[in-house]
């Protein structure tokens, strides 16, 4: 697949191939051991994150706003 | 007015299959509608918990009819976010899928949505089969359902063009009867 952002697509395929394998060989055998593609993804999310058009949406959908019981 | 449907599924594969699967389902036969993926977030929790954020865009296919009713949003695609939580330790993957600039056009768009829906799942067995060596078949329904579609394709194209010549013909002689006027 491409990335929304042309120039980030070959960053992509490079990161996901190393995830695809720690996802599957450690995180889902429950090995907390370490992550092996932190410095693929630092530099394919410092590609990215400019393509984003969408900005400040909080995980899971949830609003811009404070949730009851936060301080 | 946000529309609601529900549909359940069961893959015969085992859970770290389809989780793995998850990540590896574009492209798809299925999913020429899908333009763009990334992962915009993610991050391991304390507790062992995988968080991620998926940015997908899609063409944003119209009717002709509502391209006129909407002609700012004939040219951008839809940009779609999902928000998952893979937890190895309970097997299990809660996922947050929704559209950020759609929500006029799903008021008629609901059964393309089901149909979208159904897709996704096809595209899910494609590529589970695939990770897990097999050749996807498809199904006798399907190539059978694919041929009289073809068949009925055919006969439409044929009678279409059998009206246009007509047609052509017709004009023709009245354009010819007209120069001896």
């Amino acid at each position: 697949m491409n990335s929304v952002g042309e120039a980030c697509t070959d960053m992509k395929r490079e990161y996901d191939q190393c995830f695809n394998r720690w996802f599957a060989e450690k995180f889902l055998k429950g090995d907390s051991s370490g992550d092996p593609c932190t410095d693929l993804f630092k530099r394919y999310q410092q590609c990215v994150q400019k393509e984003i058009p969408i900005e400040g949406l909080e995980f899971m959908g949830h609003g811009k706003e404070k949730p009851e019981n936060s301080s | 007015m946000v529309k609601y449907f529900l549909g359940q599924s069961v893959l015969r594969s085992s859970w770290d299959q389809v989780f793995a699967a998850f990540w590896q389902r574009y492209p798809n036969p299925y999913s020429k509608h899908v333009l763009t993926e990334d992962i915009v977030h993610r991050e391991v929790t304390p507790d062992q918990k995988l968080l991620s954020r998926r940015l997908l865009t899609k063409t944003n296919r119209m009717p002709r009819w509502a391209e006129r009713l909407f002609p700012a949003n004939v040219a951008h695609s839809v940009y779609v976010l999902e928000d998952s939580i893979v937890d190895p330790q309970n097997q299990t993957m809660t996922t947050f899928t929704w559209n950020i600039n759609h929500a006029r056009l799903m008021e008629f768009g609901l059964a393309r949505f089901k149909s979208n829906v159904t897709k996704t799942m096809k595209g899910f067995e494609y590529i589970l089969a695939k990770l897990q060596g097999e050749a996807p078949s498809k199904t006798l329904v399907e190539t059978a359902k694919e041929a009289k579609e073809k068949a009925k394709e055919t006969a439409l194209a044929a009678t279409e063009k059998a009206k246009d010549l007509a047609s052509k013909a017709a004009t023709k002689k009245q354009q010819q009867q007209q120069q001896f006027v």
